[in-house]
């Protein structure tokens, strides 16, 4: 019994560990201001998954806003099969966008209509002109936003939301001398607040091709949505996979601490 | 405790034991090889490889006469506009005396357009044939130099050390003028 | 302890390959009949799950090193495309992703199991000493693959660690060049990180080799510290510590898989996913959990040279441990005071590592050089001057006698 006793404490000690780590991994990046709002997501536990009207919604947005200042790295017009678009449906949405190719066979380069197997198309030639046309900062890549800020998820859809007219009481308290520079907006969320996205959603700034009511929330919510499809569209394999996985361990685990046992009683 | 230990020396005990080893010896066996697999699929063509696995091209530019070569799977396709001499020539020779016996009619889909993989059988040189400034060899068609392998206008092997025709990959067309490689319809 | 004959064997396949080259009878000695201490407890585990843990890293880093790009355009979507486009390749990442940490835990364990049972002292003064080497290899090893992602993370925990030679007085400029190869952290420097990353950890499994070599030679020790006398005091290792070990294995697998799929990146640092950018510097710059107690000693001193060498000097210590520890008894079982001064080390450690990851401000600063400070005074001060002062418990005279002994009283309760 005490060696069970002695594995529970070293199981307790190895997560003290780790939780340690993740806490103030956490606790060294949020700065002042509201917590980040936590909607009930889809993807989250160990059942999550992701809901595929929402991603498609989440892509109108993309394709609707974001597109025109954000790409999606490694992705391709190919991967939207996977959130329901039939083969065609991507074949149509792919060719609404051009891409760059050649030289051809007079050595000049040329756009043409993207395929499905095309990479989503650049907003920008380039990072020269990316900066140019946003006041001096690139617009991050998205493909990957999810995974690259603290708090993923719950960040974007506050980040979307957390805009303000005029700058908080709580800032100007801790900083009295904070005033917003010149063409940036105030953000509760984002570190420092003074973010170069002006706010992007407003109610009604498109319409959903299936009806739903496009709300500011409602908006934020499927976009982020998509994001962490586009982040993690390994997410629903993953977690299927390890349930399974998990699973078989236990069994496997107890059955080895019964064989184990089995064969301590000589032992002892 | 006391008691465990005698039960363990029993018949009972000695089973007990003999389907734990086996239970566990089973599972964890399982488990090992069901564990590998990951590994090798990671070896097998990756997601972005097979999206390029077939090949959609445009042939209304191509005028009769012409020929354009594509790339799939990393090998030259020919494709050629046949004119109708071409055509009557493949069509007019006796297939019983070609080394590799094929019709005109197997070889293509419809007879104006003529689709392989641009591979020399013999040792898999790219031939010539596909520029107008080509050597064609001496049945109009293509002209494989490194070996002198010869086919003619609907891509057989006619005379030189390459065993079969030019092989014609899988394709089909999608409307009049535009093919989809590596696929069937 | 020849009291083992070799084993005749009757298949005569076996029987010819031993003759010649005699593996069969070694795993038979080493790893069936070799008689290990009946009382070794959980803590015991975690030298096997540390093994097992290299292995997974070794395996699943060949595979990812067939689709990495070691290149400073293409590493970090060389990457992307291994874990979106290939079969599994997500799995195979974060696999090799969170071993490192279930690596460095189990270490940590098997380190500080070390120090409480007194595993250093004669005749295993060199069996530690290869450990602290493995350590040694295990964080130069983590530190290069962690470059390999180029993330910004990764380009910045490369120029700050590099730039630790810097340090060095006279031609600590010429030899952060050198280690660069060029001005700056940069594409040959990514290149010669990988090609070492790849070497290294089988120069830790050539090391693990020797360390199991030097064990097998002067046998475990125990957690009541007294040498093995006679038969009675050992078991087989097979079965009894086979599937002692397969069972903690299983236990320590779960713990990763559940990481691995429900929470893949949760040690990782969310920045580390921006492409690394040698213009704009995070915010934070912490490195992975398992550096940050050194980390911690690095940034109390507010000298450059001091705080780097105080950093190595703080895992160099080890090394002198058997110097430094003056008492006889082996296991801090039978030493009432050293206990309480090992958990104070213990919990130190731990402050260490969360100071690590503190930014270096305020009351952190003044934290992290007090437990700096009681780090050093622990290995020496306290631990010298114990093994003077300290009246040690009576041992038991064997471990067969001690196990009866523990029979009887819960036999009697």
């Amino acid at each position: 019994m005490s060696t069970l006793t002695r594995l529970a404490t070293a199981a307790m000690m190895a997560a003290g560990l780790s939780l340690g780590a993740g806490a103030t991994g956490a606790l060294a990046s949020s700065g002042d201001g509201p917590h980040l709002k936590q909607p009930n997501w889809s993807f989250n536990g160990l059942f999550g998954g992701y809901d595929e009207a929402q991603l498609r919604r989440g892509w109108e947005v993309y394709s609707g806003v974001c597109k025109s200042c954000h790409p999606l790295d490694y992705m391709h017009y190919r991967n939207l099969e996977q959130i329901g678009y039939t083969a065609d449906e991507v074949k149509e949405i792919a060719a609404s966008f051009d891409v760059p190719d050649g030289p051809d066979e007079w050595g000049e380069m040329y756009t043409r209509p993207a395929t499905p197997m095309d990479p989503i198309a650049h907003p920008y030639e380039n990072d020269a002109i990316a900066k140019l046309a946003n006041g001096g900062v690139v617009p991050p890549n998205l493909s990957v936003m999810a995974r690259a800020r603290d708090g993923g998820a719950d960040y974007i859809y506050s980040l979307l939301l957390g805009y303000a007219d005029e700058v908080p009481e709580y800032v100007l308290e801790a900083d009295p001398n904070f005033s917003l520079p010149p063409g940036k907006s105030f953000n509760h969320y984002f570190p420092g607040h003074a973010i170069s996205m002006p706010q992007q959603l407003f109610e009604g700034i498109l319409e959903y091709s299936d009806g739903s009511t496009p709300s500011a929330e409602q908006m934020a919510l499927d976009v982020t949505s998509f994001l962490q499809w586009a982040a993690e569209p390994e997410l629903e394999d993953r977690k299927a996979l390890g349930r399974y996985t998990l699973l078989f361990l236990i069994v496997l685990t107890g059955l080895l601490y019964a064989y184990k046992r089995e064969i301590w009683k000589d032992a002892h | 405790m006391s008691q465990a230990v005698d039960s363990a020396g029993t018949a009972d005990g000695e089973s007990r034991r003999d389907f734990l080893l086996y239970a566990t010896g089973a599972v964890g066996a399982v488990g090992t090889a069901l564990a590998v697999w990951p590994f090798i699929d990671s070896m097998n063509p990756a997601k972005d490889v097979l999206a390029l696995a077939t090949v959609e091209v445009d042939l209304s530019p191509v005028a009769v006469g012409q020929a354009i070569t594509v790339v799939w799977r990393g090998k030259p396709v020919f494709v050629r506009h046949r004119t109708p001499e071409d055509i009557e020539q493949a069509k007019a020779v006796d297939v019983s005396t070609l080394r590799d016996p094929e019709t005109d009619e197997e070889r293509t889909i419809k007879p104006e357009w003529l689709v392989m993989v641009g591979i020399c059988t013999h040792l898999g040189c790219v031939p010539k044939g596909q520029k107008p400034s080509d050597p064609k060899g001496e049945w109009n068609g293509w002209f494989c130099v490194c070996h002198g392998s010869q086919y003619d206008t609907a891509g057989r092997i006619r005379k030189g050390p390459a065993p079969l025709n030019l092989p014609v990959p899988e394709y089909a067309f999608l409307d009049d003028t535009t093919i989809r490689i590596g696929e069937e319809g | 302890m020849s009291s083992t004959p070799d084993p005749v064997w009757s298949n005569r396949t076996i029987k010819w390959v031993d003759r010649r080259l005699p593996i069969f009878s070694l795993l038979y000695r080493e790893g069936i009949v070799y008689p290990t201490p009946r009382n070794l407890n959980y803590w015991w585990n975690f030298g096997f799950i540390a093994g097992l843990a290299l292995v997974i890293l070794i395996l699943s880093g060949i595979f990812l090193a067939m689709f990495y790009t070691p290149h400073e355009d293409m590493a970090f979507a060389s990457i992307e495309r291994l874990m979106r486009e290939v079969n599994y390749g997500w799995l195979i990442r974060f696999i090799h992703m969170n071993t490192v940490s279930l690596f460095f835990a189990a270490v940590y364990i098997h380190i500080f199991r070390g120090m409480y049972y007194g595993s250093y002292k004669a005749p295993r003064e060199l069996l530690w000493a290869i450990g602290v080497i493995i350590y040694l290899v295990m964080v130069g090893t983590a530190f290069l693959g962690y470059v390999l992602p180029w993330g910004q993370m990764s380009f910045w925990a490369a120029t700050v660690i590099t730039s630790l030679v810097t340090a060095i007085p006279v031609v600590g400029d010429d030899i952060a060049v050198w280690l660069w190869g060029g001005f700056s952290v940069d594409n040959d420097t990514l290149k010669r990180f990988f090609s070492l990353h790849y070497l290294l950890p089988f120069v830790i499994f050539a090391l693990v080799f020797m360390h199991l070599w030097a064990l097998h030679t002067t046998k475990s020790g125990n957690p009541l510290g007294v040498d093995v006398k006679k038969p009675a005091d050992t078991l087989p290792f097979h079965p009894y510590y086979t599937l002692k070990d397969a069972f903690g294995l299983g236990i320590a697998l779960i713990i990763l898989c559940f990481f691995v799929f429900f929470y893949p990146n949760y040690f990782n640092h969310a920045i580390n996913y921006v492409q690394a950018d040698p213009m704009v510097t995070p915010e934070h710059i912490v490195p992975e959990w398992y550096f940050l107690p050194f980390y911690a000693i690095l940034r109390a001193v507010p000298d450059k040279l001091g705080g780097v060498l105080l950093m190595f000097a703080a895992i160099a210590i080890w090394l002198f441990l058997p110097l430094l520890d003056t008492s006889k008894t082996r296991s801090g079982r039978f030493r009432p005071i050293f206990k309480w001064f090992f958990w104070l080390l213990f919990i130190d450690f731990v402050l260490l590592g969360y100071l690590g990851a503190m930014p270096a401000e305020g009351v952190y600063i003044t934290l992290g050089q007090w437990a700096t400070a009681y780090y050093f005074v622990h290995f020496l001060v306290f631990l010298p001057l114990l093994g003077w002062i300290e009246k040690p418990l009576p041992v038991p005279e064997s471990i067969s006698a001690a196990v009866t002994d523990g029979h009887e009283k819960e036999a009697a309760a």
